[in-house]
């Protein structure tokens, strides 16, 4: 009998041990952590992110050591061809039936801003790298988006500013005619009137035009003394080319406004020697950032771009607060988030605010010459940084109302 | 004097830049005019050859050293002898079906040229340099026209004339014409039938590679190059009328004035203005403006 009792006992203690035990096992929904990343994989932005940003993705887990909380982490990878309907038909599906816990956006903002909207419904986190678009930490913010890399409004800031400084008063826009494109010279605009600048005109272009000598001599024949380029990736690529071919680079000065480091490589030094441009991080800028580097490189063949490496760093970040928190519920994540410094090799003394923007310092950066250069992808000189809320959009300009 | 608000010098020199891609037009919707008229073959992989033709021309400079107008001669041959491997192993196969399966094996073999493509070389491409020779531009008064995209217009035009001249107006293209029409009784006389379609696809192909050549210095050469390119041109093999050879000489330099003016007044529907006379031609001509109902 009193033998019975003590098994009674211990079966309930045991009980009630495991009845401890078991919610915060049960804390990691499904047993796995499953991170996903919708991104251009095959278009004109593929370099930008791409496979070489589920590569970085790879890399954080790996080096969190494969697990989290005791849980295996996985990825999920999916091509969205530039479109917002099929970028948001996946994220739900994943979100439905993959138990998807946390979303990386890429590249392109017309697929972002339609993710965010099914993140917020999903109340699930959704981190934005690749696309530009300040909409999303303004009109369109929500609890659950953050947007970590770089956005149109730093863009302008840091690009903008410079030349106007140094000289350049009347613009010209050539824009990528889409949601990236007008925010952009959106932005850029509103800096440049401010710093005592006009604008003289704006052509809208249809993403992955074919040719753009046309629109270039439309942007020569206004006088201006500045050609903002409000395009990105391959846009970007082939309307400098032609701007050199067509002579307008002998009348106009090019601000391009958000040139990646790929889109350098494959125009070479010889064509965009001088240039300034605004990025948010630089493979080149220090020891850490270079041993980093050297490892993708092994990877991927290519020296990571600005958005790899926020891959990388999103990832790590998010790992960092599962494994704190012992849980995968968004909330408590993104709390954990956004109360704890982003230190690594993307970002010193990085902070999420209220609006969902991830602030860090960005660079304005100048072409290196071909004789500067000393290696491959050895390209730019850091020209100036950008500390910390100085390089974004000031509270009083914000229209998010999480921010208020 | 202006026109319609735009200044005279900049409208002409608007339709100088629409002649030059004018020209690529007309050059690839000759060789898919010339592979449907002649083998009843609607060839998707019209664009991966032409890109496939660009790559060549930057791998021969890069790597063999070759300058570009070895390159103007070798990668047609590549890409021509490519052709007649695909039309001898994959084609031959599928004449005696529905169109739509010769079709359909064009298609996919174009993906699968642009994925492996896309995994050697990503998508942001490589650069090629303009000639020296072509190097500079001319001001023709009203603009300044780079060399290159002279040199563009004048040989695209006369390959192109040279093409339909071979075709329409010798004894060589009359055995063509007669091959396709009726294979059997031209046999009977004793022509090799099957090697003279060969030849037809390898010289499509071999067009499509020499104006991947010709845009190598002019735009970046990327894998996407073709299929950027590819569904225009069909919009104007379909207005020219399938299988017309002038008329898809005529209608390609035609329909990049129209987009060229297009880019002038509403820029926004540049992309789109081809494909809103394709449809309205089919509405009004069904078989083209050059096409023969049959």
């Amino acid at each position: 009998m009193k033998l019975k009792k003590l098994t009674a006992a211990c079966t309930l203690a045991c009980a009630a041990l495991l009845g401890a035990a078991a919610p915060a096992q049960a804390q990691i929904s499904g047993d796995v952590i499953k991170i996903g990343i919708i991104t251009d994989m095959s278009s004109v932005y593929a370099d930008l992110d791409g496979q070489g940003g589920v590569e970085a993705i790879k890399m954080a887990i790996a080096d969190a050591g494969g697990t989290v909380a005791g849980k295996k982490i996985e990825v999920l990878f999916a091509d969205h061809q530039n479109k917002a309907d099929i970028a948001a038909a996946k994220a739900r599906e994943w979100f439905d039936t993959q138990g998807l816990d946390m979303l990386i956006g890429g590249t392109n903002s017309g697929t972002a801003l339609a993710m965010a909207k099914v993140a917020a419904e999903k109340k699930k986190p959704f981190i934005v790298v690749g696309a530009a678009t300040s909409a999303l930490t303004n009109d369109q913010c929500t609890p659950y988006t953050v947007h970590y890399a770089y956005d149109t409004v730093a863009l302008a800031k840091g690009t903008g500013n410079a030349v106007v400084k140094a000289g350049g008063k009347t613009w010209y826009f050539l824009q990528a005619d889409y949601a990236f494109g007008a925010a952009l010279q959106n932005d850029t605009s509103n800096v440049v009137k401010a710093a005592g600048g006009t604008v003289v005109g704006t052509v809208k272009v249809p993403l992955n035009a074919s040719d753009f000598s046309s629109f270039l001599l439309q942007a020569q024949s206004s006088k201006a003394q500045i050609l903002g380029l409000a395009n990105a990736g391959g846009d970007t690529i082939n309307s400098i080319k032609a701007a050199n071919e067509f002579g307008v680079t002998k009348t106009m000065k090019l601000a391009g406004l958000l040139i990646f480091i790929n889109d350098i490589h494959s125009l070479g030094l010889k064509t965009t020697q001088g240039m300034y441009l605004t990025d948010s991080w630089y493979w080149n800028k220090d020891a850490e950032a270079r041993a980093w580097s050297r490892k993708f490189f092994e990877k991927m063949k290519r020296m990571p771009s600005s958005l790899q490496a926020a891959d990388y760093s999103a990832t790590t970040q998010y790992l960092a607060a599962v494994k704190a928190t012992g849980s995968d519920d968004a909330d408590k994540v993104l709390a954990h988030m956004r109360k704890t410094k982003i230190n690594d090799v993307y970002a010193k003394g990085g902070y999420i605010r209220d609006d969902g923007r991830m602030v860090h310092d960005m660079y304005l950066m100048q072409v290196k010459t071909p004789a500067q250069s000393t290696e491959p992808w050895d390209y730019y000189n850091v020209v100036e940084t950008f500390k910390g809320e100085t390089a974004w959009q000031t509270k009083a300009d914000s229209k998010c109302p999480l921010w208020k | 004097m202006d026109i319609f608000g735009i200044p005279l010098q900049a409208f002409l020199g608007q339709l100088m830049l629409g002649l030059v891609n004018g020209s690529f037009y007309a050059m690839l919707s000759l060789g898919l005019a010339v592979i449907f008229g002649l083998l009843g073959i609607v060839n998707f992989a019209h664009g991966a050859l032409y890109m496939i033709g660009a790559y060549v021309a930057w791998f021969s400079l890069e790597k063999l050293g070759l300058n570009y107008w070895f390159a103007l001669v070798l990668a047609p041959l590549v890409v021509g002898a490519l052709g007649a491997l695909i039309e001898r192993t994959m084609l031959k196969h599928l004449y005696r079906i529905d169109p739509i399966y010769s079709l359909l094996l064009t298609f996919g073999l174009a993906l699968i040229a642009e994925g492996v493509f896309r995994d050697q070389f990503g998508v942001s491409g490589q650069q090629y340099e303009v000639p020296e020779l072509l190097q500079g531009a001319t001001n023709l008064g009203f603009m300044v026209l780079p060399n290159y995209r002279a040199w563009v217009i004048f040989a695209s035009l006369t390959i192109c004339l040279g093409t339909w001249f071979v075709i329409e107006k010798t004894k060589l293209g009359a055995t063509l014409r007669a091959g396709t029409e009726n294979p059997a009784l031209v046999q009977a006389f004793g022509i090799n039938v099957p090697l003279m379609v060969t030849l037809t696809y390898a010289g499509g192909a071999a067009l499509a590679a020499l104006a991947g050549v010709l845009a190598a210095p002019v735009i970046q050469i990327t894998p996407l190059m073709g299929s950027n390119l590819i569904i225009v041109v069909f919009a104007v093999v379909v207005i020219g009328g399938m299988g017309s050879i002038l008329g898809s000489i005529l209608t390609g330099v035609m329909l990049g004035l129209v987009e060229g003016l297009t880019k002038v007044f509403y820029p926004e529907a540049s992309n789109i203005v081809v494909f809103v006379i394709m449809a309205i031609v089919l509405m009004v001509r069904p078989a083209g403006l050059f096409g023969k109902e049959k």
